[in-house]
């Protein structure tokens, strides 16, 4: 590991994609968000009402906490020490070997604990990945990538977010990259990772993961009583939006970034066609932001002025798009 | 979404901070942009934060009357539920609800009251001696 590659701190959108870009390029891999994000089969869709999140059904638009990074040793022959700790003396010590010897790592934390971010941000989210890439005293230099300058934390609250309790409980997680290969064969990852998001967004055997779980949550919206409970659909709806927004990216912000790897994947393997699709999914992004829009308006509006009907036939139009950008990826035969 | 429609409604939940999204220059190219965030972003998160806040005054005035401990209103305060606060605290539903009694509280061991300080990030002073206002 002698010839690593000075942290120069990025902001990127999302944390998981931006830490490993950022760790990768440290060891000599230089690859953009979206092309980790592409490669690793970051994209999903996934709606289940049975599994809560603060009394709200679990949404979301991308893969579980921890995929990116499994997914970089599965396509990108990326082998990374990871740890977990019962003990949290342990995990500090050891945290400050590695970085007093020069490593960068990458840690799981719960934003709760995290005080550089704004108060209104911080839930109990337990997955957020940042990098550790050097200490003063008892400070800790921090990359965490979804902020636009590097920061700082105490031993202390960074040890309390490492071991936060609750779903997805980081345990101390650590990774750094042990073995990087600089000269992988991109096409070919390229090809892998479409393949296998095609596959689980168009032929998923259940009814709440891909596109048919876009349509499921149509169906969910459009069963809305707003008669009933309208404090309910509003706080779903906003739900919904928040799920979008949570981690940062903006409105389609995971589609948008999986089309601008379709875009760079286009270009690197010659195919018009990616970039086609690359267009199509931008198109799908803006549809999901018009959607949010619309769900925001109704969380907004003082009276049951809206019609949940048109908001599910907002997020129909998404599923009918994305199918498209699937089905075209499905026909390239990559 | 073209860089030109990147939202910059400079939001108040950002506090001033920007956040990196992908958008397509004049030519279809993807560039990462900053944003200053987008209102329906800051209204979706108000709204849940309006509706802990809601929840923590009513928690407020029945920990006045005696009818619930200061647990529940520090809970809402910042922003969890009863299995959010339980999965936090380590325990189960059940155990915590049974803390939300102010008899029950009264009697808790000085160990579960400082780990409850610790994650509402008070005293265990504070938590004790719930000064009955918002």
């Amino acid at each position: 590991m002698a010839e690593l590659k000075p942290l120069e701190h990025r902001q990127y959108a999302h944390c998981e994609s931006g830490v490993v870009s950022a760790l990768l390029r440290c060891h000599g891999l230089d690859l953009s968000e979206p092309m980790v994000f592409g490669i690793t089969g970051g994209l999903t869709f996934a709606f289940i009402p049975f599994i809560k999140i603060t009394n709200m059904p679990l949404i979301s638009y991308r893969m579980i906490p921890g995929a990116i990074i499994k997914g970089a040793v599965k396509n990108l022959d990326v082998k990374f020490n990871t740890r977990r700790y019962g003990e949290k003396e342990k995990a500090l010590a050891e945290l400050t070997n590695l970085v007093d010897r020069g490593e960068m790592v990458g840690l799981q934390t719960s934003v709760y604990w995290l005080p550089y971010f704004p108060p209104e941000m911080r839930f109990q989210f337990n997955a957020h990945n940042l990098i550790v890439y050097g200490r003063e005293g008892k400070e800790f230099l921090v990359s965490d990538p979804v902020f636009e300058h590097p920061v700082r934390i105490k031993a202390e609250d960074l040890q309390n977010a490492r071991f936060a309790r609750g779903t997805f409980a980081p345990k101390g997680f650590m990774y750094y990259p042990a073995r990087v290969n600089p000269s992988i064969d991109l096409n070919e990852a390229i090809r892998k990772a479409i393949k296998r998001t095609v596959h689980m967004m168009l032929y998923a055997p259940v009814p709440f993961i891909g596109v048919k779980g876009i349509h499921y949550l149509g169906r969910r919206i459009e069963r809305l009583n707003t008669r009933e409970d309208l404090k309910y659909v509003r706080l779903f709806l906003g739900h919904i939006v928040r799920m979008q927004e949570e981690i940062g990216t903006g409105g389609g912000g995971f589609r948008f970034m999986y089309a601008a790897f379709l875009q760079e994947a286009g270009h690197l393997i010659g195919s018009t066609r990616l970039e086609e699709a690359s267009r199509m999914m931008t198109e799908a992004g803006d549809m999901w932001r018009q959607f949010a829009l619309a769900c925001a308006r109704a969380c907004k509006s003082k009276t049951a002025d809206f019609d949940v009907r048109e908001i599910a036939q907002l997020v129909q139009k998404c599923a009918t798009q994305e199918k498209l950008v699937f089905s075209l990826l499905k026909s390239m035969k990559l | 979404m073209k860089i030109s429609e990147v939202p910059q409604d400079d939001i108040k939940t950002m506090q001033g901070e920007k956040k990196a999204v992908y958008a397509v220059d004049d030519q279809g190219r993807y560039a990462k942009i900053t944003t200053k965030g987008w209102e329906p972003e800051e209204i979706v998160l108000n709204q849940v934060i309006g509706e802990f806040e809601e929840k923590a005054r009513g928690a407020a005035s029945r920990v006045r009357n005696n009818q619930t401990s200061p647990i529940e209103y520090f809970m809402y305060k910042n922003w969890m539920d009863p299995l959010t606060l339980a999965q936090a605290m380590g325990l189960y539903r059940w155990q915590v609800k049974r803390h939300l009694k102010p008899g029950v509280f009264k009697k808790l061991d000085d160990t579960t009251l400082a780990e409850y300080a610790r994650l509402f990030r008070v005293s265990v002073d504070a938590l004790k001696n719930f000064p009955g206002e918002d």
